[in-house]
Formats: structure tokens, sequence, C-alpha cells
């Protein structure tokens, strides 16, 4: 075999591995529309369920994610903004500090069950906030943290230090050197991580289970402090706890979750390219 | 004319050193006297952007760097508790050796430092936006596209917007630390003709891309060497008569 035949078969099965990668997303996606775009139209997007499930729509679910995706972006990034602005602009290397980045990295390797069993003690219970939106969205919240922290800390970063040293020497202060430098110019780097995470925290359904989600609830939520039916949990419960749903309102469900899911990371993936244009000067 | 017998800046037995403990000035002294061009010179490494630096306090940002000495502006103490580094920073302003316009429109750019300090009066910035272009000798190049984007500008005009940006400010003391560095002979010559009209309104410590350079513009040269001062005087007795062996060798380019 000569070195080109070599060359020539590498470059064959990289190509292969990448295409082997993009198969399994296009399968799910295409598996999905296909089992559930039959049972998607205006009544199923927008009515309560009805005949325990069966019937109707999963308009309570929709909105139940919207929701808990808001309330999560609330909780974590105020938070996570802080976190990273400390961690990229004026942390020091000392022992507060490691232990900070250790507690991330550990936060990011929990399993979200664990997170769930934690927002049950911490605040349905211990806080008394009872199953409810806002214990949902508080337990979702720090559980997104550690992503849009990484992501946030990253793009800090990755502003060109000699912008701080000129906004410094023009007489502004490090905090306004912070606030009209550094910030703008990461937006876009925090704003991906927040959508990564947010998309994240939409699709999440062991962290619900204890926290907020209602097994079916045929109304709206009338106050954070009330329980709301969710897109993943609600589609956990109708693929295994009720007997005799029809295959295509399974389906449709996921497509749902699946959509709003995908949107987010389009969203994120649109802001990355269109700054990066606007990068190029 | 006020003050013209007191220096605008003067630095007493000043010595910096990194925390590698790098000692990167030497018991520096020396009077710098108010509208000149003083110009700071000598081979790589001796010194000269770290006292720069020193002088609006950009040196506070090095972690671990130790200062002894006194720097004086106006005879006021620099480092004395009662100063606020972001209006010291406003007073004495630094032009970097590589064009840094801010991400932003020209007007933005200009009013930057302006803004920091809690200026808003329209009138006022516009004012200042004018002069400060004007004296940059940029105003002509730029006075019809002062909402777009700095970044767009060639890097001599850059270069002279970070001039403008800075006067904008109205400082004592303007610090150019190579500002010609990357421009083309013609941009140069600009950035270098604009000096003479400057040092009217203006107090310049230079540190020059060459010797010719320093030749061409310094009214008053320090020949720096290892992070110590070796001479300094008017510019004709350090170009064509320095009274150190070093200084002599360094100016008549036989090392360095
Ligand atoms: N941030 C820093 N940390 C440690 N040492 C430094 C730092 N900046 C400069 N130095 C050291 O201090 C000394 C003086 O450096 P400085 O940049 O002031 O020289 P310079 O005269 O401006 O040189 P050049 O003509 O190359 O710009 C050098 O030995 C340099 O290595
Ligand atoms: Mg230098």
């Amino acid at each position: 075999m000569t070195r080109q035949q070599a060359q020539k078969i590498a470059v064959s099965a990289i190509t292969a591995a990448a295409g082997l990668v993009v198969l399994p997303i296009v399968l799910v996606i295409v598996y999905i529309i296909v089992m559930g775009a039959g049972a998607i139209n205006w009544t199923f997007l927008t009515a309560l369920p009805s005949e325990g499930m069966t019937e109707g729509g999963i308009m309570p679910a929709i909105l139940g994610t919207v929701i808990l995706t808001f309330g999560t972006a609330i909780v974590s990034i105020p938070l996570a903004i802080g976190a990273a602005v400390y961690l990229a602009e004026y942390a020091q290397d000392n022992w507060l500090t490691r232990a900070v980045r250790l507690a991330i990295v550990n936060l990011a390797g929990i399993p979200s069950i664990v997170y769930g069993l934690f927002g049950l003690g911490a605040f349905v219970l211990f806080l008394k906030l009872g199953t409810s939106i806002i214990a949902g969205s508080l337990t979702l919240g720090i559980m997104t943290l550690p992503v849009v922290i990484s992501t946030s800390e990253e793009a800090i970063l990755a502003v060109p230090q000699r912008f701080r040293m000129v906004s410094l020497s023009l007489g502004a202060t490090k905090l306004q050197t912070i606030r009209h430098q550094v910030l703008p110019q990461a937006l876009p780097g925090i704003l991906t991580g927040m959508i990564l995470g947010l998309s994240r925290a939409a699709g999440e359904t062991a962290t619900l289970l204890f926290t907020v989600a209602a097994f079916y609830l045929p109304r709206l939520p009338q106050s954070l402090f009330d329980q709301t039916m969710a897109l993943p949990y609600h589609l956990y419960v109708i693929a295994t706890q009720v007997p005799n749903m029809p295959l295509t309102i399974q389906y449709g469900t996921a497509l749902i979750l699946l959509l709003i899911v995908l949107s987010l990371t389009l969203v994120a993936s649109v802001v990355r390219t269109r700054v990066r244009r606007r990068r190029e000067w | 004319m006020p003050e013209q017998n007191h220096p605008k800046i003067s630095l007493l037995d000043v010595t910096f050193r990194y925390a590698d403990e790098t000692e990167a000035l030497r018991k520096i002294t020396l009077d710098i006297a108010p509208n000149q061009v003083y110009v700071l010179f000598g081979p790589s490494r001796s010194g000269k952007s770290t006292l720069l630096r020193l002088l609006n306090r950009l040196s506070d940002l090095t972690e671990g760097a130790q200062v002894s000495g006194r720097i004086a502006l106006n005879g006021q103490d620099i480092f004395s508790p009662a100063v606020r580094v972001a209006a010291l920073r406003r007073r004495v302003s630094m032009v970097f050796a590589i064009p840094t316009p801010l991400p932003g429109s020209i007007r933005e750019n200009l009013t930057y430092g302006l803004r920091m300090a809690g200026a808003t009066d329209p009138l006022m910035l516009e004012e200042r936006i004018q002069q400060s272009l004007v004296q940059a000798a940029l105003w002509d190049e730029v006075k019809d596209r002062l909402d777009h984007s700095a970044m767009a500008l060639s890097g001599g005009q850059q270069q002279r917007l970070c001039i403008a940006r800075s006067l904008a400010l109205q400082p004592e003391v303007l610090l150019l630390d190579n500002p010609t560095s990357g421009l083309d002979p013609l941009s140069t010559a600009t950035v270098e003709d604009s000096l003479y009209e400057l040092k009217r309104s203006y107090t310049i410590i230079m540190v020059p891309h060459s010797v010719q350079q320093a030749g061409r513009v310094a009214d008053r040269a320090a020949f720096m060497l290892d992070g110590e001062l070796i001479e300094e005087g008017p510019r004709d007795r350090i170009f064509i008569n320095p009274t150190h062996e070093r200084t002599e060798s360094y100016v008549t380019g036989r090392f360095g």
C-alpha cells in the first residue's frame, strides 16, 4: 500500500466517522416527526388535557415548561454572571477561589435526580415552598449554574486585556470597565452559555419530579406557589404510567419538547455566528 | 505662564521592582518641566514603559510590584491616599503603542473618558470632540463620519484617534509610548508634526520609535539603560554632545 493510498483510506474513515455522528440526531428527529406530526394541531397545542390525558391538548405542559425556563433564567443568570465576573476579574489565587472552582466542577457532575432530592429537602420542605414553580425554578437554576458560570467566565477571559487597559487609562474605574467594556464584549459568549444551560433545564425530568411537576393538572397554575405540568415529565407520565395512551400523542408531545429545545440551541448558534462576524474588524 | 519654573512632574529616587524581583527602575531622579516634549529613550528593556506606566499609576495593575521613592504631579505625591487613581489617569493620560480603539463609533471613543467621569452635557461633549480631533490633526478626515465604527479607520488614523481620545479629557500630561510603532512614514510624520501644536497646551512625555525620532521631536531627553537614568538634558546636548560615553555610542548607533 502506498502512502497515498493509506492517506485516502484514513481520510475516508475519518469522514465516515464524522458522518456517523450526524446520523443519530437525524434519525431521532425524523423518527419523532414521522411518528408525532400527525398529533399536532391547534387543539393539541392550546387545549387542556381531557379523558385522563388520552384526549385534548398539552397546553398546560407547554406553558409550564416555558414558565420554568424563565424561572430558571431568573434564578441562575444573575448569580452566574456575578460568579463569573468574580472568578475572571477579581479572584485571587487563594483557597476560596480554588474551593469555588472545585464546587463548580462538582456541581456539574451531580446527577439531576440528586438535584431533585436536594430541591425537595431544601426548598419544598425546609423553606416550605411546597411542590411549586418557585421550588422547581430554584432547583433547576442551581443545576444550570455550572454551565453558565463556566461559559461566561470563558467569554469574559476572552476579552483582550488591552481593552481593560485602555478603559482604565481613560479614567474609568474597574467596575465601569467591567460594565462598559468587558461585559458587552463578552455578552455573546455569555448568551450562548445561558441558552445552552436553559435548553438543558427545559428538557429536565428527574429534577421536576420532586419539586414542581404535577402528574395531571388540567388547569393553569395560578401563582408561583402552584404546581404545574411540564413537557418532559408529562411525556414520561404518558409514556409509562397511562394505559391505552395513543402513540401519536406521546410522539406529538416529544416533538413539541424537541422543537422547544432545538430552537433554543438554534438561537444560541445564531447569536454566536452573528457576533463572530461582527468581530471581524 | 504659571508654574513655568516648577516642574510638572518630578521623580525622586524612584525604584520599581516587578514581582519576579526584576529591578526595572533604579533610583531615578528627574524633573520634567511643563509644555515641552520630553523624550525617554534607550535600548529595549531599559525601563521606559515601566516609567511611563508609573506616572499615571497603570503600574497599580501589575500584581506584586513594589515602588519606592516619590513621584509628584504639580508638587503633589501621586501615591498619597488623597489622590483618586481614576482622576489621576484623566490628568495624566496614556496612549499605547498599539492603537486600540474601543468597540463602537468614533464619537463614543472620544467621549468615553468624559462619560465615565460623569459628563452628560451634549454641548460640552460635542465641543470636546471637535477640539480634540483638531488638535490631533484628524478632524478633516473624520468629521463627516463620527458615528462610524472606529475600527474602520486606518492604523495611522486610529492612533491619532487614540491621541484625540486622551486629549478630550484635557489632561495636563500626555504619555506616548512609542505611538508611531505600527505606522507608515507619512502617518508618522503627521503624528510628529502634531506634537509641536500639542506641547503648547500639554506636557508630553514620549518614548520614541528610534533615536532619529527622538532627535526630531525632543525638547529635552533622558537616556535610560538597564533601569538607570544615564543622563538627561536639552536635546542638542544629548544628541550632539552627550556627556556619557554610553549615551554617545547609543545615539551614534554603535550599540543598542
Ligand atoms: N509585567 C512585567 N512583569 C515582570 N517584568 C516585567 C514586566 N514588564 C516589564 N518587565 C521587565 O522590566 C524591564 C523593563 O521593561 P520595560 O517594558 O519597561 O522596558 P522598555 O524600555 O519599555 O523596553 P522596550 O523598548 O522593549 O519597550 C525588562 O527587564 C522587562 O523584562
Ligand atoms: Mg516599552
